[in-house]
C-alpha cells in the first residue's frame, strides 16, 4: 500500500476518485439549483441553501469537498508536469496529425482551469457573504431566520457578465467531463471494450445534463427572474 | 499499374547523441508508387552515397512488419499516413506526386536519439526484464483442451500478444506514456493460466519500472491505439490499472 500513490497509476487513482467525488458533488449541487426556478420567490431554494448549511454539513462535509478539490488540481498540476517533461523538450516539426483523438482528453488541465476560475469567482460571491462575514441579509421562512440566499443569487445573475462567465465555466466544465467521466471508470479498471462504450455515452450525456443546466438556470435567472 | 512519384524530403539529421540535429532537404525523382517506404529511403540513402554524402540512419530488420524495429515519425504520425501498418508495410502509392515528407525519429523522453532517425528504445527491454515474463518454462503447446481457456481470453490475449513492441505508442502519445506496451505485455500473460500465477508481482515490477524510466502518466486520451500498427486496444490498460490496483491492495 505504502508506494502506491508513488506510482503512475496510483496518482492517477487519486485524480480519478477525488474526479468521480466532484461529480456527486455536481449533481446536489445542481439539484439545489433547479430549485431557482421554481417560481416561489426563492423559498424552496432558501429552505435547502440553508439545510446545506447545518454545521453537520458546513462543517463535516464542506472540509471534505475542499480536499477533494485540493487533491485534484494538486494532482492535476504535478501529473501534467510530469507528462510535459516525459514528453520531452524536443518538439515534432510536423506536429501531431493523429485523427480521432478527442480535443478534451489533451486539454484537460485547461479545461480545469476555466472550472477554477470559475471557482474563485464562485467562492467571492458566495461563500464569503453566506459562511464568512455573513453580509448577507437575512429573511424569516416558517418562523426560521435564514440567509436570504435567493436574494443573493437572484441580484448576482442580474449582471450580464456574470451569466456569461458563469455559461463559460459550465460548458468548460461540461467538455471537461466528456473525457473525464469515462476515463475516471478506465483509471479505476472499470472498463473494457464494451463497458468503454456505455461509460463514454453514459459520460457524455451527464456531461451536457449538468453544463446546459447551470447554464440555462443562469440564463432564465437573468431572463424572467429580474 | 506502375507510376513515378518526385518527392521533397526533409530528414531530420543528427550526427550524435549530443550533438545538435537539424533538417536536411533532399530531392528524390522517379520513386515508384509501388516501393515501400523503406525502399524509397534506400534510393535516397544510394543517392546520398552516389554523391559522396554520409546516408540517413535508420532503423528495420524483418521488412515485413513484425519485428518492430523500424520506427519513423512521418508527417505528423508515427508510421505515417496509413492506418494499422509498420513504416515497412507503408507503401509509395499513400504519397502525392510533388509532395514534402517530412521525416522524424521518435520524439520521447524515454527515447533519446542515438543519430539520425534511430532511437534508444532499450527502456522497453528494461521493462520486458522488470517481469514480462514467466519465471519458469511452461513447455510447449499443451494439447488442445489440456487447460481449458475461455474463447474470449484466449483471443484477448492473442491480440495483446500482437504487441511488436515498436514504440509508436509513445511516439504519438502527449504524455509521453507506455501504457498501451506495458498493459499489452501484462495483458497476454494474465489472461493465461501460465501467466496468471505471477501475475500480480507482474504488474507491480513493470509499472514501477516504466515509473522509474520516466515515462508519462496515462491520460486516456487513446491516441496510441490509434497509431498502433497492431491495432492493440486501449481495453488493456483498463486491465493493466485493474491488475496494478488489484495487486496493491492486496499487499
Ligand atoms: C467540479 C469540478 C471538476 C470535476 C467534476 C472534475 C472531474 C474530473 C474527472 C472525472 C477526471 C478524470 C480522472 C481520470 O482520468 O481518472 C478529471 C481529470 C482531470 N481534471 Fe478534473 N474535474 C473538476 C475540476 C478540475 C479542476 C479545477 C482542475 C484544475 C486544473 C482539473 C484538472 C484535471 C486534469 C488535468 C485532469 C486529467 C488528469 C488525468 O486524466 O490524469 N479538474 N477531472
Ligand atoms: S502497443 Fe502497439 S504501438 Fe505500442 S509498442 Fe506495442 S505494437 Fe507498438
Ligand atoms: S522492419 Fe520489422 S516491423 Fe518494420
Amino acid at each position: 500500500m505504502s508506494t502506491i500513490f508513488g506510482s503512475s497509476i496510483g496518482r492517477k487513482l487519486l485524480m480519478s476518485l477525488s474526479g468521480l467525488f466532484l461529480v456527486v458533488f455536481l449533481i446536489i449541487h445542481l439539484s439545489i439549483n433547479l430549485l431557482l426556478l421554481v417560481p416561489d420567490g426563492g423559498q424552496m431554494f432558501n429552505v435547502a441553501a440553508n439545510f446545506m448549511a447545518l454545521p453537520l454539513i458546513k462543517y463535516g462535509l464542506q472540509p471534505v469537498l475542499f480536499a477533494g478539490f485540493i487533491v485534484h488540481i494538486i494532482y492535476a498540476a504535478i501529473l501534467t508536469a510530469q507528462n510535459n517533461k516525459a514528453r520531452g523538450s524536443a518538439k515534432y516539426a510536423s506536429g501531431n496529425n493523429t485523427k480521432d483523438v478527442m480535443w478534451a482528453s489533451k486539454n484537460m488541465f485547461v479545461l480545469g482551469l476555466t472550472v477554477s476560475a470559475f471557482l474563485v469567482v464562485h467562492l467571492i460571491d458566495y461563500w464569503v457573504p453566506l459562511q464568512i462575514t455573513h453580509a448577507a441579509e437575512s429573511i424569516t421562512i416558517d418562523g426560521v431566520e435564514m440567509h436570504n440566499t435567493y436574494a443573493l443569487v437572484n441580484a448576482a445573475f442580474a449582471e450580464s457578465w456574470r451569466v456569461i462567465l458563469y455559461v463559460i465555466g459550465a460548458l468548460g466544465l461540461t467538455i471537461h467531463l466528456t473525457h473525464g467521466f469515462w476515463s475516471a471508470f478506465q483509471t479505476l479498471g472499470l472498463s473494457n471494450n464494451i463497458w468503454r462504450k456505455r461509460w463514454t455515452v453514459i459520460g457524455i450525456a451527464f456531461a451536457w445534463i449538468v453544463g446546459l443546466g447551470f447554464s440555462l438556470i443562469a440564463i432564465l435567472q437573468f431572463a424572467f427572474y429580474q | 499499374m506502375e507510376n513515378n512519384i518526385s518527392l521533397t524530403l526533409k530528414v531530420w539529421r543528427q550526427n550524435g547523441p549530443k550533438e545538435k540535429g537539424r533538417f536536411e532537404t533532399y530531392k528524390l525523382e522517379k520513386v515508384s508508387t509501388d516501393s515501400s517506404f523503406l525502399e524509397m529511403m534506400d534510393i535516397l540513402n544510394e543517392q546520398l552515397i552516389n554523391d559522396g554524402n554520409e546516408p540517413v540512419a535508420f532503423d528495420h530488420d524483418c521488412r515485413e512488419g513484425i519485428c518492430g524495429m523500424c520506427s519513423l515519425y512521418i508527417n505528423g504520425r508515427p508510421h505515417g499516413p496509413d492506418d494499422d501498418v509498420t513504416t515497412c508495410q507503408l507503401h509509395m502509392r499513400k504519397f502525392k506526386d510533388g509532395e514534402t515528407i517530412t521525416i522524424e525519429p521518435w520524439r520521447s523522453a524515454g527515447f533519446p536519439v542515438i543519430k539520425d532517425l534511430i532511437v534508444n528504445r532499450n527502456a522497453f527491454d528494461t521493462i520486458i526484464a522488470a517481469g514480462g515474463y514467466t519465471s519458469v518454462s511452461t513447455g510447449g503447446v499443451p494439447d488442445a483442451n489440456a487447460i481449458p481457456i475461455p474463447k474470449v481470453d484466449a483471443d484477448e490475449a492473442m491480440d495483446a500478444a500482437s504487441c511488436i513492441g515498436c514504440g509508436a505508442c509513445v511516439a504519438t502519445c502527449k504524455n509521453g506514456s507506455a501504457m498501451l506496451f506495458v498493459s499489452a505485455k501484462v495483458s497476454h500473460l494474465a489472461l493465461l493460466p501460465q501467466g496468471k500465477v505471477e501475475a500480480a508481482r507482474r504488474a507491480k515490477n513493470m509499472v514501477a519500472k516504466m515509473d522509474e524510466l520516466g515515462f508519462g502518466n496515462c491520460t486516456n486520451t487513446g491516441a496510441c491505439e490509434v497509431e498502433c500498427p497492431k491495432g492493440v486496444s486501449i481495453s488493456n490498460i483498463a486491465r493493466l490499472n485493474r491488475e496494478f490496483l488489484k495487486a496493491k491492495l492486496q499487499d
